[in-house]
């Protein structure tokens, strides 16, 4: 009788095939540390250089990756947290304020991404009319731009065309006529401009002058002149220019001095103050004189 | 000799390379397994956190990081057969230890158990008149040992300097820096089969790998295998392996004789194979499951399938007796241990103060094997195992892994030979800068 069992086959050694002089030399190369970095590392590097520089390589690719980038960036852009409505123009009077609006943009809404801050506040300072200016975004997507003006103190004469100065000397726009500018002094000369401080201080110390003061003019650089209305010319020393305007001024209220016929007071030397009369009021005073003497004479 | 000694000398430099980039492989090429183990050399005490125990005996300079094994193929009684299965094999073990490992090796220390090893004994003898023995004397008396004719085919594979004497005292390990008037020194010389060494070299080779260093399988078996009492009075190592049986004998920490009995494990699983009409493969397994030396009562009750693949019912379901097996077993056992008898008395064994005798090797696992051994061999009998060493699987701490383990000891700190003494100054050519340097060095 047989017995119906599977036969029990003797467990085989245990099978270890000899790997191939490929693999095993394979094997190795895979060991070894550099080429294994390089494997790592280097060659996948080199893949994706190269499929990107092959798919960049047609220009069609190039302008669809570069409009992909420009339209993601332009919708990141346009979003309405960043999109700037408005223009907030303080300082300065409406003049000013439109004419530094036609600097800056004005197709609102636009993106703060255009807008490029620090050179639109240099271009608004570049104004004459404009001493500073501050520039920001606000609130509410308003563009807030802060004007400080100019204050003109003085017309200057500069050559043929009459410009508005501020207390610093600095330029600020141009006048028309003296008679758009009635409350502000003239001044003139070489380096008038330079000396803007003096030139007010004096205009300052006028007093009962500044009615009759027409401007006032630099002599040489170095001292000035003040020209009231009907052509009378105070000369002023070049150092301590407003005492001798206060002596003026104190003569003028003693004895009306410049009320007569006085074409230049020179009070260049202050021991020596000097008055030279019109041409007509030094003939009447000398004839006045001869008759005394003649008179004096006869006696 | 000038050829061996270089290439020798080449190897040496090739070791100190492989240490220097910290990655060697040992390799034994056996007859029934080639075993391959990576070791990393990274000084002493870098493993000291992960393992908690400081240097062991200059041990720990060294880590086991890969260790496999495989089925040995084309290789008989030590020596390559076939090159290319050889190579395929060598291969195998190589790439399983490098993948556990994971590191590339490209040194290799080797040992070859067969190739018909033959023992010398030499002398030489050097006059040195009352001078202080110098290095140059060393080397000097070693080239004065008169070098026996070998035959034609052989290579010298270790040349041992063991016993130096200076006039009547005899037994000195070091003599540098004493006084006397006569030199003598002994060596211990063994010689291998050349074909043998350049089969296998050139099997390395076809692997991409450089050979670091060659090994006699017995001798490192019994450096692994002899502790230091052993090794110092005297003791006998015999390694049974799968086609040849090594025997060293080791005195004064020294190998003095080396000879290798071409019948090992193999033997005993070919009679098994013969004697019960079954296949290699089941025989080697009945072997190593059921195998014995000594055969008692019980053994007769049990039976053993050694089946068959036929379809033939009667052929297999046929069964034998554990004390059948033995009785193959036994007579085989007995020719090899007789054999190693005849040897070690050939050598003069009887002598040695200490006659402790090791079995090792993978034949040495057979059960009752020092009962038969002792009865053959001499009461001072012992099984060995293999030394410790640091990160080895549990899988090759057996006595069959004990000449691999010798070699990872050989690899770490070898003993001085001939070729690492300096090169007698006679021996240099005669017009070498390095000869006019040594001239000027022991002038002034």
């Amino acid at each position: 009788m047989r017995q119906m069992t599977a036969l029990r086959r003797p467990q085989s050694p245990l099978r270890d095939p000899a790997p191939s002089r490929l693999g095993y030399r394979y094997q190795r190369l895979m060991l070894t540390p550099g080429f294994r970095l390089f494997v790592r590392i280097g060659v996948p590097l080199i893949v994706i250089a190269a499929l990107a520089g092959s798919w960049l390589a047609k220009p069609d690719n190039r302008a669809l990756l570069e409009g992909q980038v420009a339209q993601v960036k332009q919708n990141f852009q346009e979003r309405p947290q960043f999109m700037v409505q408005s223009l907030l123009l303080t300082g300065g009077d409406a003049a000013l304020q439109s004419r530094v609006a036609a600097l800056l943009p004005d197709n609102f809404p636009v993106s703060s991404f255009q807008l490029d801050l620090e050179t639109m506040r240099q271009t608004i300072e570049a104004l004459a009319a404009v001493r500073s200016a501050r520039v920001r975004l606000g609130e509410g997507g308003a563009l807030e731009v802060a004007l400080i003006p100019r204050v003109p103190a003085a017309l200057w004469r500069d050559g043929q065309t009459l410009r508005l100065i501020d207390a610093d000397g600095v330029p600020a726009g141009t006048v028309d006529a003296r008679s758009d500018r009635l409350d502000l002094p003239l001044i003139a000369g070489d380096g008038a401009e330079q000396n803007i401080a003096e030139a007010l201080a004096l205009y300052a110390r006028a007093g009962p002058l500044r009615d009759r003061v027409r401007g006032l003019v630099r002599i040489g650089q170095r001292r000035w002149d003040i020209i009231l209305d009907r052509d009378q010319r105070l000369l002023l020393p070049g150092a301590d220019a407003p005492a001798a305007l206060d002596r003026i001024i104190a003569l003028n209220a003693a004895q009306d001095m410049l009320e007569r016929d006085v074409a230049i007071v020179d009070m260049r030397k202050a021991s020596r103050p000097t008055l030279r009369m019109n041409a007509e009021a030094a003939a009447a005073m000398r004839r006045v004189n001869e008759i005394q003497i003649t008179n004096g004479a006869n006696n | 000799m000038g050829d061996l000694y270089d290439s020798q000398r080449a190897m040496r430099q090739m070791r100190k390379a492989a240490l220097q980039r910290g990655v060697v492989a040992v390799l034994d090429v056996g007859t029934s397994k080639i075993a391959c183990l990576v070791l990393r050399f990274d000084g002493p005490e870098r493993f000291r956190s992960i393992d908690g125990i400081g240097s062991m005996a200059g041990q720990s300079q060294f880590r086991v990081i890969g260790a496999a094994t495989t089925r040995s193929r084309g290789v008989r009684f030590g020596e390559v057969e076939a090159m290319q299965e050889t190579e395929r094999a060598i291969r195998t073990a190589v790439q399983a230890a490098q993948k556990m490992a994971n590191v590339r090796v490209d040194h290799v220390i080797a040992a070859l158990s067969g190739a018909r090893p033959r023992s010398y004994g030499l002398d030489g003898a050097l006059d040195i008149a009352g001078a202080m023995v110098t290095e140059q004397d060393i080397s000097q008396v070693m080239a004065n040992c008169e070098v026996p004719d070998y035959g034609a085919g052989r290579e010298v594979l270790h040349a041992h300097p063991v016993n130096f004497a200076l006039d009547h005292r005899s037994g000195l390990a070091d003599p540098r820096g004493q006084i006397g008037n006569r030199l003598t020194t002994d060596m211990h010389m063994l010689t291998v089969d050349a074909t043998a060494i350049q089969n296998l070299f050139y099997c390395i080779k076809r692997c991409d790998l450089e050979l670091a260093g060659l090994a006699s399988s017995a001798y490192v078996s019994g450096m692994a295998s002899l502790v230091e009492d052993e090794q110092e009075l005297g003791a006998a190592c015999v390694d049974l392996g799968g086609g040849s049986t090594g025997i060293s004998v080791f005195m004064k920490k020294h190998m003095i004789y080396t000879d290798a009995v071409r019948m090992g494990g193999d033997h005993v699983t070919s009679d098994i194979s013969m004697g019960l009409q079954i296949p290699a493969a089941t025989a080697e397994r009945i072997k190593t499951f059921y195998g014995g030396v000594v055969a008692t009562g019980m053994d007769d009750r049990e039976m053993i399938d050694i089946g068959g693949d036929t379809g033939d019912w009667e052929h297999d379901k046929r069964t034998v007796s554990r004390a059948e097996l033995i009785g193959i077993m036994r007579p085989r056992v007995e020719e090899i241990l007789e054999e190693v008898r005849a040897r070690l008395d050939a050598a003069g064994f009887e002598h040695l103060p200490s006659q402790q005798i090791v079995l090792t090797g993978g034949g040495s696992q057979i059960p009752g094997l020092d009962g038969l051994a002792s009865k053959i061999l001499g009461q001072q009998v012992r099984l060995g195992r293999p030394l410790r060493v640091q990160g080895l699987p549990q899988a090759a701490v057996g006595p069959a892994f004990s000449s691999a383990v010798g070699l990872t000891l050989f690899a770490a700190n070898p003993q001085d030979e001939w070729w690492d003494f300096e090169i007698p100054a006679d021996r240099y050519p005669a017009r070498s800068l390095k000869r006019a340097v040594k001239w000027f060095k022991d002038n002034w």
